[in-house]
Protein backbone atom coordinates (compact mmCIF):
# COMPACT_ATOMS: atom_id res chain seq x y z
CA UNK A 1 0.00 0.00 0.00
CA UNK A 2 2.86 2.32 0.91
CA UNK A 3 4.42 1.60 -2.49
CA UNK A 4 1.16 2.34 -4.32
CA UNK A 5 1.01 5.70 -2.54
CA UNK A 6 4.61 6.47 -3.51
CA UNK A 7 3.82 5.65 -7.13
CA UNK A 8 0.75 7.89 -7.33
CA UNK A 9 2.42 10.61 -5.33
CA UNK A 10 5.23 10.78 -7.90
CA UNK A 11 2.97 10.32 -10.92
CA UNK A 12 0.02 12.60 -10.15
CA UNK A 13 0.13 14.59 -6.92
CA UNK A 14 3.76 15.66 -7.11
CA UNK A 15 4.05 15.29 -10.85
CA UNK A 16 7.62 16.15 -11.83
CA UNK A 17 6.63 18.37 -14.72
CA UNK A 18 3.42 19.99 -13.50
CA UNK A 19 4.13 20.39 -9.84
CA UNK A 20 7.93 20.50 -9.50
CA UNK A 21 8.46 22.07 -12.97
CA UNK A 22 11.35 19.73 -13.74
CA UNK A 23 12.09 18.44 -17.24
CA UNK A 24 10.39 21.37 -18.99
CA UNK A 25 12.87 21.31 -21.89
CA UNK A 26 11.80 17.99 -23.50
CA UNK A 27 8.26 18.70 -22.29
CA UNK A 28 8.16 21.65 -24.65
CA UNK A 29 10.55 20.34 -27.29
CA UNK A 30 9.03 16.95 -28.06
CA UNK A 31 5.36 17.51 -27.29
CA UNK A 32 4.40 18.34 -30.87
CA UNK A 33 3.15 14.88 -31.80
CA UNK A 34 1.46 12.26 -29.63
CA UNK A 35 3.47 9.30 -30.95
CA UNK A 36 6.91 10.83 -30.45
CA UNK A 37 5.86 12.40 -27.14
CA UNK A 38 4.76 9.01 -25.86
CA UNK A 39 8.03 7.42 -26.97
CA UNK A 40 9.95 10.21 -25.29
CA UNK A 41 7.96 9.51 -22.15
CA UNK A 42 8.83 5.82 -22.33
CA UNK A 43 12.52 6.54 -22.94
CA UNK A 44 12.56 8.93 -19.97
CA UNK A 45 10.70 6.40 -17.81
CA UNK A 46 13.28 3.77 -18.70
CA UNK A 47 16.19 6.05 -17.85
CA UNK A 48 14.45 7.13 -14.65
CA UNK A 49 13.82 3.64 -13.34
CA UNK A 50 17.36 2.43 -14.14
CA UNK A 51 18.77 5.64 -12.66
CA UNK A 52 16.88 5.08 -9.43
CA UNK A 53 18.36 1.56 -9.17
CA UNK A 54 21.94 2.42 -10.04
CA UNK A 55 22.21 5.68 -8.13
CA UNK A 56 20.72 4.07 -5.03
CA UNK A 57 23.32 1.30 -5.18
CA UNK A 58 26.17 3.75 -5.77
CA UNK A 59 25.03 6.09 -3.04
CA UNK A 60 24.44 3.48 -0.37
CA UNK A 61 27.16 0.97 -1.22
CA UNK A 62 29.99 3.21 -2.41
CA UNK A 63 29.56 6.84 -1.40
CA UNK A 64 28.12 6.59 2.11
CA UNK A 65 30.49 3.90 3.46
CA UNK A 66 33.48 5.93 2.23
CA UNK A 67 32.14 9.29 3.39
CA UNK A 68 32.07 10.49 -0.20
CA UNK A 69 28.47 11.63 -0.39
CA UNK A 70 29.62 15.08 -1.55
CA UNK A 71 30.41 13.28 -4.82
CA UNK A 72 26.76 12.40 -5.40
CA UNK A 73 26.15 15.04 -8.08
CA UNK A 74 29.15 14.05 -10.16
CA UNK A 75 28.57 10.33 -9.88
CA UNK A 76 24.83 10.60 -10.52
CA UNK A 77 25.41 12.66 -13.66
CA UNK A 78 27.94 10.12 -14.92
CA UNK A 79 25.48 7.30 -14.40
CA UNK A 80 22.70 9.19 -16.14
CA UNK A 81 24.91 10.14 -19.08
CA UNK A 82 26.01 6.57 -19.70
CA UNK A 83 22.42 5.31 -19.39
CA UNK A 84 21.21 7.85 -21.92
CA UNK A 85 24.01 6.80 -24.25
CA UNK A 86 22.74 3.27 -23.95
CA UNK A 87 19.13 4.24 -24.67
CA UNK A 88 20.27 6.29 -27.65
CA UNK A 89 22.15 3.37 -29.20
CA UNK A 90 19.19 1.11 -28.55
CA UNK A 91 16.65 3.41 -30.20
CA UNK A 92 18.95 4.09 -33.14
CA UNK A 93 19.20 0.35 -33.65
CA UNK A 94 15.49 -0.53 -33.43
CA UNK A 95 13.74 2.52 -34.86
CA UNK A 96 15.39 5.05 -37.15
CA UNK A 97 12.22 7.16 -37.59
CA UNK A 98 11.79 7.46 -33.83
CA UNK A 99 15.48 8.29 -33.48
CA UNK A 100 15.07 11.14 -35.96
CA UNK A 101 11.80 12.32 -34.40
CA UNK A 102 13.36 12.61 -30.96
CA UNK A 103 16.42 14.30 -32.46
CA UNK A 104 18.57 16.35 -30.14
CA UNK A 105 16.19 15.78 -27.25
CA UNK A 106 17.27 12.16 -26.90
CA UNK A 107 20.88 12.88 -25.85
CA UNK A 108 19.51 15.84 -23.93
CA UNK A 109 17.76 13.45 -21.54
CA UNK A 110 21.18 13.54 -19.87
CA UNK A 111 20.64 17.12 -18.88
CA UNK A 112 16.98 16.58 -18.10
CA UNK A 113 16.86 17.92 -14.58
CA UNK A 114 13.90 15.66 -13.81
CA UNK A 115 16.27 12.69 -13.82
CA UNK A 116 19.00 14.20 -11.65
CA UNK A 117 16.17 15.57 -9.49
CA UNK A 118 14.78 12.07 -9.14
CA UNK A 119 18.13 10.66 -8.00
CA UNK A 120 18.54 13.47 -5.48
CA UNK A 121 14.96 13.20 -4.21
CA UNK A 122 15.49 9.50 -3.52
CA UNK A 123 18.48 10.39 -1.34
CA UNK A 124 16.62 13.29 0.28
CA UNK A 125 13.48 11.28 1.09
CA UNK A 126 15.60 8.40 2.40
CA UNK A 127 13.75 5.82 0.35
CA UNK A 128 14.63 2.14 0.60
CA UNK A 129 15.81 0.34 -2.54
CA UNK A 130 12.33 -0.90 -3.55
CA UNK A 131 10.69 2.43 -2.70
CA UNK A 132 13.29 4.17 -4.87
CA UNK A 133 12.45 1.99 -7.87
CA UNK A 134 8.73 2.57 -7.43
CA UNK A 135 9.36 6.30 -7.07
CA UNK A 136 11.37 6.25 -10.32
CA UNK A 137 8.62 4.37 -12.15
CA UNK A 138 5.99 6.76 -10.80
CA UNK A 139 8.00 9.81 -11.82
CA UNK A 140 8.44 8.33 -15.30
CA UNK A 141 4.74 7.53 -15.58
CA UNK A 142 3.92 11.08 -14.50
CA UNK A 143 6.30 12.53 -17.07
CA UNK A 144 4.79 10.31 -19.78
CA UNK A 145 1.28 11.35 -18.75
CA UNK A 146 2.12 15.05 -18.78
CA UNK A 147 3.97 15.02 -22.11
CA UNK A 148 1.28 12.89 -23.81
CA UNK A 149 -1.52 15.15 -22.56
CA UNK A 150 0.42 18.14 -23.80
CA UNK A 151 1.00 16.52 -27.19
CA UNK A 152 -2.72 15.79 -27.55
CA UNK A 153 -3.53 19.40 -26.76
CA UNK A 154 -0.87 20.72 -29.13
CA UNK A 155 -2.08 18.56 -32.00
CA UNK A 156 -5.50 20.08 -31.41
CA UNK A 157 -4.01 23.57 -31.34
CA UNK A 158 -2.36 23.07 -34.74
CA UNK A 159 -5.73 23.95 -36.26
CA UNK A 160 -6.46 26.81 -33.90
CA UNK A 161 -6.17 30.50 -34.68
CA UNK A 162 -3.54 31.15 -32.00
CA UNK A 163 -2.14 34.71 -32.08
CA UNK A 164 1.16 34.71 -33.93
CA UNK A 165 3.23 35.85 -30.97
CA UNK A 166 1.83 32.99 -28.86
CA UNK A 167 2.46 30.14 -31.29
CA UNK A 168 4.88 27.41 -30.31
CA UNK A 169 6.61 27.60 -26.95
CA UNK A 170 4.54 30.46 -25.41
CA UNK A 171 1.18 28.74 -25.83
CA UNK A 172 2.76 25.50 -24.62
CA UNK A 173 3.97 27.18 -21.45
CA UNK A 174 0.54 28.76 -20.95
CA UNK A 175 -1.18 25.41 -21.38
CA UNK A 176 1.35 23.90 -18.97
CA UNK A 177 0.43 26.61 -16.49
CA UNK A 178 -3.29 25.83 -16.79
CA UNK A 179 -2.51 22.10 -16.48
CA UNK A 180 -0.50 22.84 -13.35
CA UNK A 181 -3.52 24.76 -11.99
CA UNK A 182 -5.67 21.71 -12.69
CA UNK A 183 -3.17 19.42 -10.95
CA UNK A 184 -3.27 21.70 -7.88
CA UNK A 185 -6.57 20.00 -7.07
CA UNK A 186 -4.63 16.92 -6.07
CA UNK A 187 -2.62 18.85 -3.50
CA UNK A 188 -2.69 17.22 -0.10
CA UNK A 189 -4.04 14.00 -1.58
CA UNK A 190 -1.11 11.95 -0.37
CA UNK A 191 0.93 13.46 2.40
CA UNK A 192 4.66 12.93 2.13
CA UNK B 1 -21.80 24.89 -42.92
CA UNK B 2 -21.29 23.05 -46.15
CA UNK B 3 -21.06 25.00 -49.34
CA UNK B 4 -23.68 24.18 -51.94
CA UNK B 5 -22.69 23.74 -55.55
CA UNK B 6 -25.36 23.46 -58.17
CA UNK B 7 -24.71 21.32 -61.18
CA UNK B 8 -26.30 23.07 -64.17
CA UNK B 9 -26.89 19.88 -66.15
CA UNK B 10 -28.65 17.73 -63.59
CA UNK B 11 -30.17 20.39 -61.33
CA UNK B 12 -28.85 18.48 -58.37
CA UNK B 13 -27.59 20.11 -55.20
CA UNK B 14 -24.30 18.63 -54.14
CA UNK B 15 -23.17 19.32 -50.61
CA UNK B 16 -20.42 17.81 -48.58
CA UNK B 17 -21.09 16.17 -45.22
CA UNK B 18 -22.28 16.65 -42.49
CA UNK B 19 -25.85 16.36 -43.74
CA UNK B 20 -27.47 16.06 -40.33
CA UNK B 21 -27.06 19.21 -38.32
CA UNK B 22 -28.22 20.53 -35.00
CA UNK B 23 -31.37 22.57 -35.00
CA UNK B 24 -29.57 25.08 -32.79
CA UNK B 25 -27.14 27.57 -34.20
CA UNK B 26 -24.19 28.45 -31.98
CA UNK B 27 -25.77 31.77 -31.12
CA UNK B 28 -29.17 30.29 -30.28
CA UNK B 29 -27.58 27.56 -28.16
CA UNK B 30 -25.52 30.10 -26.22
CA UNK B 31 -28.55 32.24 -25.49
CA UNK B 32 -30.43 29.12 -24.39
CA UNK B 33 -27.70 28.52 -21.80
CA UNK B 34 -28.01 32.11 -20.57
CA UNK B 35 -31.75 31.53 -20.29
CA UNK B 36 -31.22 28.26 -18.41
CA UNK B 37 -28.99 30.03 -15.89
CA UNK B 38 -31.81 32.37 -14.82
CA UNK B 39 -33.07 30.05 -12.00
CA UNK B 40 -29.54 29.92 -10.58
CA UNK B 41 -29.22 33.70 -10.74
CA UNK B 42 -32.54 34.01 -8.91
CA UNK B 43 -31.40 31.54 -6.23
CA UNK B 44 -28.16 33.49 -5.82
CA UNK B 45 -30.11 36.69 -5.19
CA UNK B 46 -32.68 35.01 -2.93
CA UNK B 47 -30.12 33.36 -0.68
CA UNK B 48 -27.24 35.81 -0.77
CA UNK B 49 -28.76 39.17 -1.58
CA UNK B 50 -28.74 41.72 -4.38
CA UNK B 51 -25.01 42.33 -4.14
CA UNK B 52 -24.56 39.14 -6.20
CA UNK B 53 -26.14 40.92 -9.17
CA UNK B 54 -23.32 43.45 -9.00
CA UNK B 55 -20.75 40.62 -9.11
CA UNK B 56 -22.53 39.14 -12.11
CA UNK B 57 -22.57 42.53 -13.85
CA UNK B 58 -18.84 43.10 -13.25
CA UNK B 59 -17.97 39.57 -14.34
CA UNK B 60 -20.03 39.69 -17.52
CA UNK B 61 -18.93 43.24 -18.29
CA UNK B 62 -15.23 42.46 -18.06
CA UNK B 63 -15.63 39.17 -19.93
CA UNK B 64 -17.37 40.81 -22.88
CA UNK B 65 -15.05 43.82 -22.75
CA UNK B 66 -11.91 41.65 -22.78
CA UNK B 67 -13.21 39.61 -25.67
CA UNK B 68 -14.09 42.70 -27.68
CA UNK B 69 -10.73 44.33 -26.93
CA UNK B 70 -8.69 41.27 -27.95
CA UNK B 71 -10.72 40.76 -31.11
CA UNK B 72 -10.23 44.41 -31.97
CA UNK B 73 -6.46 44.28 -31.35
CA UNK B 74 -6.19 41.15 -33.50
CA UNK B 75 -8.40 42.72 -36.18
CA UNK B 76 -10.84 39.82 -36.08
CA UNK B 77 -14.62 40.18 -36.34
CA UNK B 78 -16.06 41.23 -32.97
CA UNK B 79 -18.03 38.16 -31.90
CA UNK B 80 -19.41 39.28 -28.56
CA UNK B 81 -22.99 38.89 -29.71
CA UNK B 82 -22.64 35.10 -29.96
CA UNK B 83 -23.20 35.07 -26.21
CA UNK B 84 -20.22 32.91 -25.31
CA UNK B 85 -18.43 35.70 -23.46
CA UNK B 86 -21.62 36.47 -21.56
CA UNK B 87 -21.91 32.80 -20.55
CA UNK B 88 -18.31 32.70 -19.35
CA UNK B 89 -18.88 35.82 -17.25
CA UNK B 90 -22.14 34.47 -15.85
CA UNK B 91 -20.71 31.05 -15.03
CA UNK B 92 -17.67 32.59 -13.36
CA UNK B 93 -19.84 34.89 -11.22
CA UNK B 94 -22.06 32.00 -10.17
CA UNK B 95 -19.17 29.81 -8.98
CA UNK B 96 -17.58 32.55 -6.85
CA UNK B 97 -18.23 32.80 -3.12
CA UNK B 98 -20.98 35.23 -2.04
CA UNK B 99 -19.99 38.88 -1.60
CA UNK B 100 -16.72 38.33 -3.45
CA UNK B 101 -14.43 41.31 -4.00
CA UNK B 102 -15.39 43.09 -7.25
CA UNK B 103 -11.79 43.85 -8.30
CA UNK B 104 -10.86 40.19 -7.93
CA UNK B 105 -13.97 39.27 -9.90
CA UNK B 106 -12.80 41.53 -12.72
CA UNK B 107 -9.32 39.94 -12.67
CA UNK B 108 -10.84 36.46 -12.80
CA UNK B 109 -13.05 37.47 -15.69
CA UNK B 110 -10.16 38.94 -17.71
CA UNK B 111 -8.06 35.81 -17.11
CA UNK B 112 -10.97 33.54 -18.01
CA UNK B 113 -11.52 35.18 -21.39
CA UNK B 114 -7.93 36.22 -22.11
CA UNK B 115 -5.97 33.14 -21.07
CA UNK B 116 -8.83 30.66 -21.01
CA UNK B 117 -10.20 31.42 -24.43
CA UNK B 118 -8.79 34.15 -26.68
CA UNK B 119 -5.14 33.00 -26.46
CA UNK B 120 -6.25 29.75 -28.09
CA UNK B 121 -7.93 31.63 -30.91
CA UNK B 122 -11.36 32.27 -29.44
CA UNK B 123 -14.57 30.29 -29.28
CA UNK B 124 -14.22 26.73 -30.53
CA UNK B 125 -10.49 26.38 -29.99
CA UNK B 126 -10.14 26.59 -26.23
CA UNK B 127 -8.96 23.38 -24.54
CA UNK B 128 -10.12 24.26 -21.04
CA UNK B 129 -13.42 25.62 -19.81
CA UNK B 130 -12.71 29.40 -19.64
CA UNK B 131 -14.81 30.08 -16.53
CA UNK B 132 -13.02 27.32 -14.65
CA UNK B 133 -9.61 28.62 -15.76
CA UNK B 134 -10.63 31.98 -14.30
CA UNK B 135 -11.77 30.41 -11.06
CA UNK B 136 -8.69 28.18 -10.73
CA UNK B 137 -6.54 31.26 -11.24
CA UNK B 138 -8.44 33.13 -8.52
CA UNK B 139 -8.25 30.14 -6.21
CA UNK B 140 -4.47 30.02 -6.61
CA UNK B 141 -4.04 33.80 -6.32
CA UNK B 142 -6.52 34.71 -3.58
CA UNK B 143 -7.07 31.55 -1.55
CA UNK B 144 -8.55 33.26 1.50
CA UNK B 145 -11.29 35.36 -0.14
CA UNK B 146 -12.05 32.37 -2.39
CA UNK B 147 -12.92 30.25 0.63
CA UNK B 148 -14.75 32.79 2.75
CA UNK B 149 -18.33 31.62 2.64
CA UNK B 150 -21.06 33.97 3.79
CA UNK B 151 -24.06 32.25 5.35
CA UNK B 152 -27.30 32.60 3.35
CA UNK B 153 -30.18 34.82 4.51
CA UNK B 154 -28.20 37.12 6.71
CA UNK B 155 -30.06 40.20 7.86
CA UNK B 156 -27.70 42.91 9.05
CA UNK B 157 -24.24 41.49 9.68
CA UNK B 158 -22.83 39.00 7.24
CA UNK B 159 -21.86 35.79 9.02
CA UNK B 160 -19.39 33.35 7.57
CA UNK B 161 -20.14 29.68 7.59
CA UNK B 162 -18.66 26.37 6.52
CA UNK B 163 -19.83 24.77 3.31
CA UNK B 164 -21.50 21.38 3.77
CA UNK B 165 -18.51 19.70 2.12
CA UNK B 166 -15.91 21.27 4.39
CA UNK B 167 -18.18 20.69 7.41
CA UNK B 168 -18.21 17.02 6.53
CA UNK B 169 -14.56 16.82 5.64
CA UNK B 170 -13.20 18.49 8.75
CA UNK B 171 -15.93 17.97 11.37
CA UNK B 172 -17.89 14.99 10.00
CA UNK B 173 -21.15 16.94 10.13
CA UNK B 174 -23.53 16.01 7.34
CA UNK B 175 -25.92 18.72 6.16
CA UNK B 176 -29.64 18.16 5.91
CA UNK B 177 -30.46 16.89 2.42
CA UNK B 178 -33.50 19.14 2.00
CA UNK B 179 -31.34 22.20 2.73
CA UNK B 180 -28.84 20.97 0.14
CA UNK B 181 -31.63 20.52 -2.35
CA UNK B 182 -33.18 23.95 -1.89
CA UNK B 183 -29.88 25.74 -1.44
CA UNK B 184 -30.17 27.26 2.02
CA UNK B 185 -26.50 26.51 2.75
CA UNK B 186 -23.06 28.06 2.46
CA UNK B 187 -21.37 27.78 -0.90
CA UNK B 188 -20.73 29.46 -4.23
CA UNK B 189 -23.60 31.77 -5.12
CA UNK B 190 -25.13 29.87 -8.01
CA UNK B 191 -24.20 26.36 -6.94
CA UNK B 192 -25.99 25.97 -3.63
CA UNK B 193 -29.51 25.50 -4.92
CA UNK B 194 -29.70 22.08 -6.54
CA UNK B 195 -33.32 22.60 -7.55
CA UNK B 196 -32.56 25.81 -9.48
CA UNK B 197 -29.61 24.18 -11.23
CA UNK B 198 -31.70 21.14 -12.11
CA UNK B 199 -34.50 23.25 -13.62
CA UNK B 200 -32.03 25.01 -15.89
CA UNK B 201 -30.18 21.82 -16.74
CA UNK B 202 -33.32 19.88 -17.60
CA UNK B 203 -34.44 22.69 -19.89
CA UNK B 204 -31.07 22.53 -21.69
CA UNK B 205 -31.12 18.75 -22.06
CA UNK B 206 -34.80 18.71 -23.00
CA UNK B 207 -34.24 21.30 -25.71
CA UNK B 208 -31.33 19.29 -27.07
CA UNK B 209 -28.87 22.10 -26.47
CA UNK B 210 -26.47 19.97 -24.45
CA UNK B 211 -25.92 16.25 -24.65
CA UNK B 212 -27.39 14.21 -21.78
CA UNK B 213 -24.54 11.70 -21.78
CA UNK B 214 -22.02 13.86 -19.92
CA UNK B 215 -24.23 14.81 -16.93
CA UNK B 216 -25.87 11.39 -16.75
CA UNK B 217 -22.56 9.52 -16.77
CA UNK B 218 -21.18 11.97 -14.18
CA UNK B 219 -24.17 11.41 -11.90
CA UNK B 220 -24.02 7.63 -12.38
CA UNK B 221 -20.27 7.78 -11.74
CA UNK B 222 -20.53 9.73 -8.51
CA UNK B 223 -23.32 7.50 -7.20
CA UNK B 224 -21.29 4.37 -7.97
CA UNK B 225 -17.81 5.55 -6.86
CA UNK B 226 -19.21 7.45 -3.85
CA UNK B 227 -21.46 4.47 -3.09
CA UNK B 228 -18.53 2.05 -3.01
CA UNK B 229 -16.79 4.06 -0.30
CA UNK B 230 -20.04 4.61 1.60
CA UNK B 231 -20.60 0.85 1.51
CA UNK B 232 -17.09 0.21 2.87
CA UNK B 233 -17.44 2.59 5.81
CA UNK B 234 -20.66 4.64 6.18
CA UNK B 235 -19.26 6.52 9.18
CA UNK B 236 -16.14 7.83 7.48
CA UNK B 237 -17.52 8.59 4.01
CA UNK B 238 -20.64 10.59 3.12
CA UNK B 239 -23.48 8.88 1.34
CA UNK B 240 -23.53 9.25 -2.44
CA UNK B 241 -26.71 11.35 -2.47
CA UNK B 242 -24.86 13.92 -0.34
CA UNK B 243 -22.08 13.93 -2.96
CA UNK B 244 -24.66 14.54 -5.64
CA UNK B 245 -26.32 17.59 -4.09
CA UNK B 246 -23.38 19.09 -2.21
CA UNK B 247 -20.96 21.69 -3.57
CA UNK B 248 -20.84 22.45 -7.24
CA UNK B 249 -21.41 18.96 -8.55
CA UNK B 250 -24.74 19.46 -10.31
CA UNK B 251 -23.77 22.91 -11.56
CA UNK B 252 -20.53 21.47 -12.90
CA UNK B 253 -22.27 18.47 -14.44
CA UNK B 254 -24.98 20.45 -16.20
CA UNK B 255 -23.28 23.73 -17.12
CA UNK B 256 -19.50 23.26 -16.97
CA UNK B 257 -18.71 19.75 -18.15
CA UNK B 258 -21.26 19.98 -20.97
CA UNK B 259 -19.46 22.87 -22.65
CA UNK B 260 -19.47 21.81 -26.32
CA UNK B 261 -15.95 22.97 -27.04
CA UNK B 262 -14.16 21.29 -24.17
CA UNK B 263 -16.05 17.98 -24.01
CA UNK B 264 -15.51 14.95 -26.27
CA UNK B 265 -17.24 14.58 -29.62
CA UNK B 266 -18.39 10.95 -29.61
CA UNK B 267 -21.01 9.32 -27.38
CA UNK B 268 -18.53 6.82 -25.99
CA UNK B 269 -16.01 9.61 -25.39
CA UNK B 270 -18.61 11.63 -23.45
CA UNK B 271 -19.31 8.69 -21.16
CA UNK B 272 -15.59 8.11 -20.51
CA UNK B 273 -15.21 11.84 -19.82
CA UNK B 274 -18.17 11.95 -17.42
CA UNK B 275 -17.04 8.89 -15.50
CA UNK B 276 -13.49 10.26 -15.36
CA UNK B 277 -14.68 13.53 -13.81
CA UNK B 278 -16.75 11.64 -11.24
CA UNK B 279 -13.83 9.38 -10.28
CA UNK B 280 -11.33 12.23 -9.91
CA UNK B 281 -13.90 14.24 -7.95
CA UNK B 282 -14.63 11.42 -5.48
CA UNK B 283 -10.90 10.92 -4.93
CA UNK B 284 -10.31 14.65 -4.30
CA UNK B 285 -13.36 15.00 -2.03
CA UNK B 286 -12.62 11.92 0.06
CA UNK B 287 -8.83 11.88 0.21
CA UNK B 288 -7.55 15.26 -0.95
CA UNK B 289 -6.58 18.28 1.08
CA UNK B 290 -9.46 20.29 -0.37
CA UNK B 291 -13.13 19.78 0.49
CA UNK B 292 -14.31 20.36 -3.08
CA UNK B 293 -12.81 19.49 -6.44
CA UNK B 294 -15.41 19.76 -9.20
CA UNK B 295 -13.42 22.55 -10.86
CA UNK B 296 -10.15 20.61 -10.75
CA UNK B 297 -11.81 17.37 -11.86
CA UNK B 298 -13.34 19.05 -14.92
CA UNK B 299 -10.13 20.92 -15.83
CA UNK B 300 -8.16 17.68 -15.42
CA UNK B 301 -10.50 15.77 -17.73
CA UNK B 302 -10.58 18.71 -20.20
CA UNK B 303 -6.91 18.02 -20.79
CA UNK B 304 -7.72 14.42 -21.72
CA UNK B 305 -10.35 15.39 -24.29
CA UNK B 306 -7.97 15.57 -27.29
CA UNK B 307 -6.73 12.06 -26.49
CA UNK B 308 -10.26 10.74 -25.85
CA UNK B 309 -11.38 12.15 -29.20
CA UNK B 310 -8.42 10.67 -31.01
CA UNK B 311 -8.88 7.15 -29.68
CA UNK B 312 -12.65 7.11 -30.03
CA UNK B 313 -12.83 8.22 -33.61
CA UNK B 314 -15.79 6.54 -35.32
CA UNK B 315 -14.60 4.07 -37.93
CA UNK B 316 -15.13 4.83 -41.59
CA UNK B 317 -17.73 2.44 -43.01
CA UNK B 318 -15.95 -0.78 -43.95
CA UNK B 319 -12.71 0.09 -42.17
CA UNK B 320 -11.05 -2.90 -40.58
CA UNK B 321 -9.47 -2.53 -37.17
CA UNK B 322 -5.92 -3.74 -37.00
Amino acid sequence: MELVLIFFSAAIVNNFVLSYFLGICPFIGVSGKISSAFSMGLATTFVMSITSIVTWLIYHLVLVPNNLDFLQYVSFILVIASLVQFVEMFIKKISQPLYRALGIFLPLITTNCAILGLALFIVLKEYSFIEGIVYGLGAGAGFTLAITLMAGIREELDLADVPKSFQGAPITLLVAGILALAFMGFAGLISG
Amino acid sequence: MAATTTNPTYKLDLTSSPHVHSRWSTKQAMWMVVFALIPSIISAVVFFGFYQLLIIAVSVGFAVGTEAAIKAIRKRPITIMDGSGIITGLLLALILPPNFNLAFTAIGSVVAIGIGKEIFGGLGYNIFNPALVGRAFLQASFPVPMTTWTAPNYTVDAVTTATPLSAFKFDKVAADLSDLFIGNIGGSTGETSSIAVLIGGIVLIGAGVVNWRVPVSMIAGILVFGGIFYFIDPAAYPNPVFHLFAGGFLFGALFMATDWVTSPLTSKGMIIYGLGIALVLVIIRLFGGLPEGVMYAILFMNSFVPLINRYNRPRVFGEVTK
